[in-house]
């Protein structure tokens, strides 16, 4: 334990087990619900658990599955998703996971069970060194050896995971540290020795920000999952800037929602599959203002050729992520809704006017008026965009949590499912985990009992977790898959038609299960469309239904997703349609992706 | 404008740089940091670690390092992040600060070269720790460079083998850093 504790009052202070205290400790910071997996290692805390009833235990079918879970539920609820599992094969299980929510910021907080203290380092059974494995893909981890500081080291693992840039942490027990005693003591307030992350930006350069965009005659704001993670506040923020300042917004990936997509001034998504507006405008801009977004090489391209007349503002409360990849001229450090609410401020008390923008919002006009995102519906083959459209055209009214595996599907789900808020969009960003959204949709219904949650999901990733469809089943969560079934591994075959010419190098999705009776059998409800006239009606039942629903949706088999930013290339330099389209690269280039 | 505006690199210019970081001298630390420069490709040149308290909470560690200043910086930040991380401060970059590194030298020779061996010990200021009629080991403290220099020159006259113990280091003038 690192922290300093101050005694509180509640939480009395008794012997009790190590797996006692755990569950006490996780009762008293508000955890409800735990997403687990039992094994030797843990038997103690699963005892523990059965004793009382204030956790509800999601039993999953694979350790994977618990950690999106808890990945979906932190996302869409903003709280941490904690998760349980026992030690060797489970802990390694769960390693996919937890890299995932070190790239996207997820907090969650890892439980581990680990074998008894003096066997560690003789191959015991189910023994692997899960500190040693885990180190580099958490933000933090811990191997409790004496139960005395199991209660504070939870305390501070929640800490760590959700102050700062929020990631997961990773708590190892051995299970001789579960079952020995001690006391156990509520921390009544936590300030650690050597962590404490910058929330309040400095005001100075926050005013140099707020200067050099009152002056900014093509300024655009480049925002990102940060925004989401600061909180609806910080989203709401974003909103009363994007009017004083008349800028142009876009989003990553991981930022949807942030900014309506509804709102005149959004411009898209950006990056390599962004719109053309949003790419050009990046590139053409004389100021840009990126809030909580990390210039990920997804993002911006051929280094460079990114965005090269512009001058460069960068908020992020990661220090590290400043000049990582691109010099920019001023950094911020400090949490995004604190910065967002001291420039709004400042910018009302200066009595700053935006300069006139009429020149660059025409420019923008123009490059809108490609319209990117288009795409032609004919004959009776269903588009897969056309399917995301008509999928959001039925459901956006009741505001839903959606999540997506990894592929095209992913990609289309991003450029023409719109969000209006935040936290309802839930995909794996950074580490592109293919298996994420079933059980993502399964944390994001837990957290959210009463929304309608959707994973857009593809033919061949939703296979990567599919036994969590046994999970919804026992907990009766209605969650919906509707799967966009190209009978591909779609991302894999549009690169090799893109780089390789055309050589679809085992990327087609072969002896495809009956996805229909797969759900049938796990209790869910199948529905399938295959042609364009099933389309909404499938939709509608696939609504109706008050339970799981699974929906196979037979869609065009050789769509590639545009536009795109080929490997190697500059913003300016986009693909907007399948006639552009090389199907060879240069070896630097190839080496790119 | 009080904003900074730095100037786009036009040439990368390798710099080396002395960190000394301290940390929570709690297990596992030493793995975090050194595993940090493996994953994300830094170079450490050097590296020493002792715990510096009283009560071993704390230890203090160096590491040389080189690269462009923008790896610099990000190694520098990087580092910060680690949660049992107290504090990084680039000693080269803070300004004037006093650099010393221990070695033990073993040669072996007769005749000429066993005399030319102690002369050049003598102006290095190293001293014989283990003396045979056919070797010594010398011990020598200084600069890296000295050092260096020293290495070199016993080469010639009956170098065996050298242990070096990294480099340690610390600001000059009153204050801790
Ligand atoms: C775990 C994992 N393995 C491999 C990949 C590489 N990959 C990216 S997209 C993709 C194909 C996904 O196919 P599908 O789920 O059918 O989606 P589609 O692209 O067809 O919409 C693959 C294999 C990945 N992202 N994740
Ligand atoms: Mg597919």
């Amino acid at each position: 334990m690192q922290g300093r504790e101050t005694m509180g009052r509640d939480g009395g202070s008794r012997e009790m087990s190590g797996a006692d205290i755990i569950v006490r400790a996780l009762v008293d910071l508000g955890v409800d619900t735990i997403f687990g997996y039992p094994g030797g290692a843990v038997l103690p805390i699963y005892d523990a658990l059965f004793r009382q009833k204030q956790i509800r235990h999601i039993l999953v079918r694979h350790e994977a599955g618990a950690v999106h879970a808890a990945e979906g539920y932190a996302r869409s609820t903003g709280k941490p998703g904690v998760v349980l599992v026992t030690s060797g094969p489970g802990a390694t299980n769960a390693v996919t996971g937890i890299a995932d929510a070190l790239l996207d910021s997820i907090p969650i907080v890892v439980l581990t069970g680990q074998v008894a203290t003096h066997l560690i380092g003789s191959d015991a059974f189910q023994e692997c060194d899960t500190v040693g494995i885990t180190r580099h893909c958490s933000k933090h981890n811990y191997l409790v050896k004496e139960t005395s500081r199991l209660g504070g080291t939870i305390h501070e693992a929640f800490h760590i995971a959700t102050t700062g840039r929020p990631g997961p942490v990773v708590v190892d027990i051995p299970k001789d540290v579960q079952v020995a005693t001690a006391r156990y003591e509520r921390p009544a307030r936590f300030e650690h020795k050597t962590y404490r992350p910058k929330v309040k930006g400095d005001l100075a350069a926050i005013e140099a920000a707020v200067e050099m965009l009152a002056v900014a005659e093509r300024p655009i704001l480049y925002v990102g999952g940060g925004v989401i993670n600061s909180g609806p506040g910080a989203s709401q923020l974003l909103r009363d800037l994007a009017r004083l300042t008349k800028a142009p917004v876009t989003s990553t990936l991981m930022g949807l929602g942030a900014f309506p997509a509804s709102d005149p001034q959004f411009l898209g998504m950006l990056g390599m599959h962004g719109t053309y507006e949003a790419n050009l405008a990046m590139n053409q801009c004389d100021l840009m203002l990126c809030l909580g977004a990390r210039f990920d090489d997804r993002v911006t391209g051929k280094l460079d050729g990114f965005s090269p007349h512009s001058r460069k503002i960068h908020v992020d409360i990661d220090p590290s992520s400043f000049n990582k990849t691109v010099r920019v001229d001023l950094a911020i450090e400090g949490d995004v809704g604190h910065v967002l609410e001291d420039m709004v401020k400042l910018w009302r008390a200066r009595g700053h006017q935006a300069q006139p923008q009429d020149d660059w919002w025409s420019r923008i006009k123009g490059w809108r008026a490609k319209q990117s995102l288009a795409f032609t519906q004919e004959g009776e083959k269903i588009q897969p965009q056309h399917a995301i459209r008509a999928l959001w055209e039925a459901t956006h009214k009741k505001n839903p949590i959606i999540t997506t595996e990894v592929g095209q599907h992913q990609m289309w789900a991003a450029q023409h499912f719109d969000f209006e808020q935040p936290n309802k969009w839930l995909t794996s960003g950074g580490l592109g985990t293919m298996g994420y959204g079933l059980p993502a949709a399964i944390g994001a219904q837990l957290g959210n009992p009463k929304s309608l949650v959707i994973d857009i999901a593809g033919e061949a990733s939703i296979q990567m977790n599919i036994q969590e469809l046994g999970t919804a089943t026992q907990y009766d969560l209605p969650v919906k898959v509707f799967v966009l079934n190209n009978e591909y591994m779609g991302m894999v075959r549009q690169w090799q038609d893109l780089t390789y010419e055309g050589r679809h190098s085992h990327s087609y999705s072969d002896s495809l299960p009956d996805f229909v009776k797969l759900a049938e059998a796990y209790g869910w409800k199948g529905i399938r469309i295959e042609t364009l006239d099933q389309l909404e009606q499938g939709i509608a039942d696939m609504l109706a239904h008050d339970g799981p629903v699974f929906v196979d949706c037979m869609v065009e088999r050789h769509a590639n997703c545009f536009p795109m930013i080929p490997s190697g290339a500059t913003h300016t330099e986009m693909l907007l349609g399948p006639d552009q389209v090389a199907g060879k690269v240069d070896k630097s280039a190839e080496a790119l992706v | 404008m009080a904003a900074k505006i730095k100037p786009l690199l036009v040439q990368e210019v390798v710099e080396r740089h002395t960190l000394s970081i301290l940390v929570d001298n709690e297990a596992g630390v030493l793995g975090r940091i050194t595993g940090l420069f493996s994953s994300r490709g830094y170079n450490i040149e050097s590296l020493t670690v002792a715990d510096i308290t009283e009560d071993e909470a704390v230890s203090r560690i160096t590491i040389v390092t080189s690269g462009p200043r923008r790896v610099i910086d990000q190694i520098r930040a990087q580092l910060d992040r680690l949660v049992p991380v107290h504090s990084v401060t680039d000693l080269s970059e803070l300004g004037p600060f006093v650099e010393r590194e221990l070695a033990l030298v073993k040669v072996a020779g007769t005749g000429e070269k066993r005399v030319e061996a102690l002369r050049l010990a003598d102006i290095f200021r190293a001293r014989p720790v283990d003396t045979s009629t056919q070797s010594f080991v010398f011990e020598i403290s200084g600069s890296t460079t000295k050092v260096d220099q020293f290495i070199e020159l016993m080469r010639e006259v009956g170098l065996v083998e050298v242990a070096r113990g990294g480099v340690v280091a610390l600001s000059r003038g009153a204050t801790a850093q």
